[in-house]
């Protein structure tokens, strides 16, 4: 029975332990029901924590305000915000992508911004009831083997991509949410016919399905495919983690027309439980700040969508990207877009 | 021999609380899909895609199954009765796969060679790391057979082969096929490792449906389809295990099968044979994420986050390890015991659950603390809960069996004597049958250290494990960064994987020369 003895111990020991931690997060989240005390905003963030909990930390420094960040997908987080309904404990919602935010604000959750707080930002990519703002933005690009190919061998047209030149050597991430925005926009700009017969043109021709953009990226890495697509900040993320001298994937962006050069964004928005909250509204403006605006573009390579900042080095400018005037908010028909993916066969 | 008389009311009802708690993944199913309307649900299920995942989910279980019964029974019967050189050392590696979660074998192994992908790289990654379900029990088993019956079937003109086949093999069967059950249901849970390898498994179809649609009413019902599936493997294991007793019934002493001798080259073979499978199963993986870890990463790796997260890992897992253990303990000695019609129901009502993907368990908790007592939600109780919920049949399944193996005539002795039911129970069969039941709790907590979905839904806010840690980083591709949360949690989680051999060994060693009670209750069936 010592073998008993030992675990009893040892869960005596850890017990302990987890009640401490535990404990530690009771405390602050009752601290922040009591209002003299530091102010704790709940925030769920689809974005990595990796990524973002320095940004997070400058926004305690500058305005005393604590951040409780649960990170998470951005779809799943939605999906849970959506069942916690009113008893949610988020105030605020950080999404990666509009397509979260859409959801979340078609069951009823999300309230208006404060008058003015997104202002700054073009109307394309905020919501036109003013429910939610995009924070950053995020081009599509396509990356390329930069071994076996020169830039001036990429398409300049994601028409090209079913060319049988390509047979098997393209990644796509169907599953994805920027990938299914960039399809919703493609309908929008050239028509459902075109787009189902362009997606079954890459089915024909042998297109990789990947479960993230980061895998396709490494696909094409390790020169397991030519051609594949995904957003334009992975690049630069993972150049910055193993040094661009070592990458051997390149990125290359379309033709400014083409609807392959699509604009995504990560947006924000404030839970109605936490309409009035001044807190909540405050981490909102201050995303939009041109101070945390270039935090975005120093540290996560994604546009600024605040006129006034600094594009990082080497991206084409935000307003050569968009090709006819796609209103994200417009993006509302994605169930239309998976049912098209579906037919197809490659969800 | 186990008696068809009433249980006793207090049993029934706790183990009426037990399958309550581990029915409500499925009453929550039930309710998003009356949500969603007879034409959707029969859209969700008639679409052809839905009829192809199935299959492949279908075909993935049948091979890996297959694999993992194929080498894994050879492999236990190595483990129990072949004399080999270092024992104990080839126990340690059949079972520290367990250790390892899918995502991270299936992510190393795409680290080393990036052409993997497609249906056979799944199955033989999901063999590989579920393998271990199948040996430890059935090694178990083997270790405590009563050799007699061997014997006997020698004695009566068999040759050995013979008579280990249908003498002895039959009493490890049920241990083998609880194994398998248990291999069966995780491929059809697992999302990780058919993710990366492209495969079209269905739980791909339910999680497009909830990440790419936002349609919980639709994946809800593809989710029912699993349900159905997972009945299906129930069922069949309750037929391959049947009803025949466990423990010697007539006189006489039990024994330990004496070990075989091979002949070098045999032994040879033997060694290689387990060394071949340690280096699939443990050595490439680890040099994978060493590799990646050198590579480097962008922040430096900070240690007390590393320490926290480690000691949260094993904290939340222990609390729902015990509360799974204390769920299950009525359910397993009332399925042991008394068995009836409503009995087994409630078994298998608690087992229906273990083939649902994280992600709708992780749900239908959010929904049941909101509703019940929403002061608990994003607690540390509700995570312990849901990975109570989420791994019951692991602990039933070794609570059950552990309790069969003790004959009640110990209990009904200990209250001739005087004992009131309750502390005859405890004394008697309860310490019998103590290692199983730590065995299963065990199993419990390691399987909750690995486990991702449900705990970013109901983790407490700013409580990070092991495995949340490591999936925020591969979500940005950060593989230098990730690699060493990946091999802390292999190494924490292999610390219970070791105790479960040592636990078996210990129990199967004490068997010897015992003439008044019958053979200590091995650790067989960890996983029934």
């Amino acid at each position: 029975m010592s073998c008993f003895r030992i675990t009893a111990t040892l869960a005596a020991a850890v017990l302990a332990l987890a009640a401490c931690s535990g404990g530690q997060s009771a405390t602050s989240e009752s601290a922040g029901a009591s209002a003299g005390a530091p102010q704790i905003l709940t925030v769920y963030s689809g974005r990595s924590e990796e990524l973002i909990a320095p940004l997070f930390a400058q926004f305690t420094e500058e305005t005393g305000i604590e951040l409780a960040a649960r990170y998470g997908d951005s779809a799943e987080l939605a999906a849970q915000l959506v069942e916690e309904g009113d008893a949610s404990p988020a105030a605020v919602f950080f999404s990666q992508d509009a397509g979260a935010l859409g959801a979340v604000d078609a069951a009823g959750l999300l309230a208006p911004l404060p008058a003015g707080a997104a202002d700054a930002v073009p109307p394309d990519y905020r919501a036109p009831n003013g429910h939610w703002t995009g924070v950053t933005g995020r081009g599509r690009v396509i990356a390329y083997d930069g071994e076996q190919l020169t830039a001036t061998e990429v398409p300049t047209s994601v028409f090209d991509l079913t060319d049988p030149a390509w047979k098997d050597q393209v990644g796509i991430a169907p599953t994805n949410a920027s990938f299914q925005s960039f399809v919703t926009a493609m309908r929008l700009t050239t028509g459902d016919t075109a787009t189902k017969a362009w997606l079954e043109g890459l089915v024909a021709n042998g297109v990789k399905k990947y479960e993230k953009n980061g895998l396709i990226l490494d696909a094409v890495d390790t020169g397991q495919i030519k051609l594949g697509l995904v957003n334009h900040y992975y690049w630069y993320e993972k150049a910055a983690e193993v040094g661009p001298e070592n990458m051997r994937a390149q990125v290359a962006f379309t033709a400014p027309a083409d609807p392959g050069t699509f604009v995504n964004v990560a947006g924000v928005g404030i839970l109605s439980g936490a309409a009035n909250n001044p807190a909540a509204q405050q981490f909102v403006s201050w995303l939009l700040s041109p101070s945390a605006q270039q935090w975005f573009v120093e540290n996560t390579y994604e546009y600024a969508l605040v006129p006034g900042v600094a594009q990082a080095e080497g991206l084409p400018a935000l307003d050569s990207l968009r090709g006819p005037d796609v209103p994200l908010a417009e993006l509302a028909d994605l169930p239309g877009t998976l049912m098209m993916l579906q037919d197809v066969g490659l969800l | 021999m186990s008696r068809h008389g009433q249980a006793p009311r207090t049993l029934v009802a706790l183990s009426g609380v037990t399958a309550l708690v581990a029915v409500t993944p499925l009453a929550y199913l039930l309710i998003r899909v009356l949500d969603a309307g007879p034409e959707k649900i029969t859209s969700s299920l008639l679409r052809s895609r839905t009829l192809t995942t199935t299959v492949t989910s279908i075909e993935l279980v049948v091979v890996v199954v297959a694999a993992c019964l194929v080498i894994g029974v050879p492999v236990a019967w190595l483990l129990a009765r072949a004399r080999l050189p270092l024992k104990g050392l080839w126990i340690v590696l059949a079972a520290l796969p367990l250790a390892m979660p899918s995502y991270v074998a299936a992510y190393a192994w795409i680290a080393e060679f990036p052409a993997m992908s497609g249906f056979w790289a799944a199955a033989l990654i999901l063999t590989l790391v579920s393998m271990p379900y199948v040996i430890i029990p059935t090694t178990a088993a083997l270790r405590s057979i009563d050799p007699a019956m061997e014997e006997v079937a020698r004695s009566l003109g068999r040759k050995p082969w013979s008579a280990f086949w249908f003498a002895a093999m039959p009493q490890a069967w049920p241990a083998a096929a609880a194994g398998s059950l248990l291999v069966g249901l995780y491929v059809l849970s697992d999302f990780g490792a058919v993710a990366l390898f492209r495969v079209d498994a269905f739980t791909r179809v339910i999680y497009t449906s909830y990440r790419a649609s936002f349609d919980r009413t639709s994946a809800a019902v593809l989710a029912v389809v699993l349900v159905l599936l997972a009945a299906i493997l129930i069922y069949a294991e309750r037929r391959v295990r049947g009803r025949t007793a466990r423990w010697r019934t007539g006189s006489g002493s039990a024994r330990r099968a004496t070990e075989v001798d091979l002949t070098s080259r045999q032994r040879l073979m033997a060694i290689l044979a387990l060394t071949g499978l340690a280096i699939l199963g443990l050595g490439v993986p680890t040099f994978s994420l060493l590799r990646r870890l050198s590579e480097g990463a962008r922040r430096p790796l900070d240690l007390v986050e590393l320490a926290t997260a480690t000691a949260n890992s094993f904290g939340v897992s222990l609390l729902g390890s015990l509360l799974a253990v204390g769920l299950a303990l009525s359910v397993g000695v009332l399925a042991a015991r008394y068995r009836t019609r409503s009995s087994r129901a409630l078994e298998a009502v608690a087992y229906s659950g273990h083939a649902l993907p994280g992600v709708v368990v992780g749900l239908s908790l959010v929904s049941l603390t909101l509703i019940v007592r929403p002061a608990m939600y994003q607690t540390v109780a509700a995570l312990a809960l849901a990975y109570a919920v989420l791994f019951l049949p692991k602990s039933i399944g070794a609570t059950r069996t552990s309790v069969a193996m003790v004959p009640p005539v110990l209990e009904q002795t200990a209250r001739t004597l005087g004992r009131g039911p309750l502390q005859a129970w405890l004394e008697t069969t309860f310490r019998l049958s103590l290692p199983g039941i730590a065995a299963g709790g065990l199993l419990v907590l390691l399987t909750a250290m690995k486990e991702l979905p449900a705990t970013l839904m109901l983790r407490p806010t700013g409580l990070d494990t092991l495995a949340t840690e490591l999936w925020s980083r591969t979500e940005i591709a950060a593989y230098g960064a990730a690699a060493p949360y990946a091999l802390t949690l292999i190494a924490v989680a292999a610390i219970p994987a070791w105790l479960l051999t040592r636990a078996t060994d210990r129990a199967s060693r004490s068997a010897d020369g015992d003439t008044e009670a019958p053979a200590r209750p091995p650790l067989s069936t960890v996983g029934a």
